[in-house]
């Protein structure tokens, strides 16, 4: 994907949650773009509106009001069948707690997000393990979740992520279970994809530390962008 | 990698999997045994019927069943003689009696009274002694499964039926009587004797056509020529026997219910393991759906869960079944359990299992793919 294009496109995004009788606005109209070839951190204090916003991005919320485009399609209204779709065939996702099969290996689980996309066989076999060859995990095929440390699980969460080669990636606090130097390992992962294959990485973050990787870091406050550049930190 | 995460699931956790295991189990043993004694007493109730060699049974007005028939007038078996078509007929004995064993006690037996010429209503597997030493004085034939039950030991043994002398000539395999009686083959002449029957009268008619005569053509003649008896073909007559014994008394739909709760109980056990195995595994499918898997992905996982469980619980409780049908052999039941109810009881399984898997794919129906968000 050519660098500048834009990929993700929200336009007076809201969400409002609803606690019983209670209203709780989660997001306040949000306008937000993103292209090829970005790293974009969402950064804000917890409860700010960041995830619900990396949910809405990634298709998997809907907003109350507003709308998104993905690589230039307007997804409002989409029924789940359809936004299913557009998931599997725009986007990576990168899960704090990893979301890994504990029952399949380190290959199996990145070969699941193949099978997803119909590649199956050997082909599915030589991708995944180039997958985890590319995140340094080119020792641990066999290996389950349960056997690797938290680093190790992250990289197989984003050689899964990546193995289907999306257009962009979203990532929810991919650093918080991992200590400094595995942490800016993985996000440096995620830049050298970014830079050398032209996708759009957006992450969740509380972590200051990796905003150095970031083309933008933008931030949230009570569901509203209040900056955006490196030094809204 | 659909059969591949299923049958991972199923595996991650031994104790749920045994518990399915055994709900499929016990499910496809019990259907399997209530079913084979259906099978067992449904063909029992009439075997005597298919087994011989008679085309035509003709009885008294109103007879219900084999096993209970008001006796016929010697009067209508020369009427019977007398109908064109008919090849070959003979009169026939059956009479509930009572079996006084040799070394005391009394069993109730059924008297089958027939003509060892003839061929017409003869016991169709005979091991030991021979068919035609029935046609001596006070000779019967007993089956072997039946030998301790009338208290004697084999050919030469002695006993009394209805205060008469009886001796075991010959022995019959695999010949069971529906009811608690067992069979008890003899002549026409011995069979009169134990039935306390006048003379020349008899149970049935057992009728064969001429050659080129149909059994439905005679039966019609015969119908129409002699009054006041009921005709019928030999698979008539053992479809209105079984029907009488299997339904109008209760007795099949009793095993037939008992099946039923078998394929309930077991498909609720089911249902509830594989719901469990699926909620233990709900963020996996929240990830799937995350990453953009069509529901059918996911449903076609819970199907194969159910159908893994359905075909590796099948091969165990058919096995037990079998096991279970050869000690009931050995112990003189009557569960049989033939190659199309294996196969059919097979299917049945997998519809059990799959529709118990229909509940948890209702679950993930409804899961919310942003619980991966929520650390869920």
């Amino acid at each position: 994907m050519a660098a500048g294009t834009i990929l993700l496109a929200a336009r007076g995004v809201a969400k409002t949650f609803r606690l019983g009788k209670v209203e709780v606005p989660a997001l306040r109209g949000v306008d937000l773009t993103v292209e090829a070839g970005e790293v974009a951190l969402l950064m804000g204090p917890s409860g700010s509106g960041k995830t619900t916003l990396l949910s809405i991005l990634g298709c998997i919320l809907s907003p109350s009001a507003g709308s998104v485009a993905v690589a230039g399609r307007d997804t409002a209204g989409l029924p789940e069948a359809e936004l299913a779709k557009v998931r599997l065939a725009h986007f990576g996702f990168i899960f704090q707690g990893y979301n890994l099969f504990p029952t399949l290996t380190a290959e199996e689980n990145v070969r699941v997000a193949l099978d997803l996309r119909g590649v199956k066989g050997a082909d599915a076999v030589e991708r995944s393990r180039e997958a985890l060859c590319a995140v340094g995990l080119d020792d641990k095929f066999r290996m389950r979740p349960r056997d690797l440390s938290g680093g190790q699980k992250q990289r197989v969460a984003i050689a899964r992520a990546l193995v289907a080669e999306p257009d962009i990636l979203l990532a929810d606090e991919p650093t918080a279970a991992l200590d400094s130097e595995t942490g800016k390992a993985v996000i440096a992962i995620l830049r050298e994809l970014a830079v050398t294959h032209g996708r759009s990485v957006v992450i969740v973050t509380h972590d200051p530390r990796i905003a150095a990787y970031a083309d933008r870091v933008i931030r949230i406050e009570d569901g509203r962008i209040v900056g955006q550049g490196q030094e809204v930190l | 990698m659909i059969i591949r995460i299923a049958l991972r699931n199923l595996l991650h956790d031994r104790v749920r999997l045994a518990v399915t295991l055994t709900g499929v189990v016990f499910a496809v043993v019990l259907i399997a045994v209530q079913g084979g004694l259906f099978v067992g007493f449904t063909r029992a109730t009439s075997c005597v019927i298919e087994n011989t060699e008679a085309e035509i049974w003709v009885a008294s007005r109103g007879v219900r069943n084999f096993d209970v028939t008001h006796p016929l007038p010697d009067h209508k078996f020369h009427q019977i003689l007398g109908v064109p078509g008919v090849g070959r007929a003979e009169r026939f004995i059956v009479r509930f009696a009572n079996w006084k064993k040799p070394a005391g006690g009394q069993e109730s037996v059924e008297i089958i009274g027939f003509d060892p010429g003839s061929g017409l209503g003869r016991p169709w597997i005979v091991t030991a002694g021979s068919e035609a030493a029935l046609l001596l004085p006070d000779a019967v034939a007993v089956d072997e499964i039946y030998l301790a039950k009338l208290g004697v030991k084999g050919l030469g043994d002695r006993a009394e039926i209805n205060d008469r002398r009886a001796r075991v000539v010959a022995l019959t395999r695999g010949i069971r009587s529906f009811t608690t009686s067992p069979y008890i083959f003899t002549s026409y002449e011995n069979g009169l004797k134990y039935a306390s029957l006048g003379r020349s009268q008899s149970a049935y008619v057992l009728v064969r056509p001429a050659p080129g005569v149909t059994a439905q053509a005679l039966r019609d003649a015969i119908a129409a020529g002699v009054p006041d008896v009921d005709v019928f073909t030999r698979e008539e007559f053992a479809r209105k026997t079984q029907h009488y014994w299997m339904f109008t008394t209760g007795a099949g739909m009793a095993l037939l219910i008992a099946a039923s709760l078998g394929l309930v109980v077991g498909g609720v056990v089911v249902a509830q393991t594989l719901y469990a195995t699926t909620v233990d595994h709900l963020p996996e499918f929240g990830t799937l759906r995350a990453m953009g898997a069509p529901g059918g992905y996911i449903h076609r996982i819970i199907v194969a869960q159910a159908v893994a469980a359905a075909l590796v619980g099948y091969g165990f409780g058919i096995a037990v079944s079998y096991f279970l049908v050869g000690l009931a052999e050995r112990g003189g039941a009557s569960i049989v359990l033939p190659p199309g109810m294996a196969v059919g009881l097979f299917f049945l399984t997998v519809v059990m299992c799959v529709t118990a898997g229909l509940v948890s794919i209702r679950k993930v129906t409804s899961i919310d793919p942003a619980m991966v968000f929520r650390g869920a």
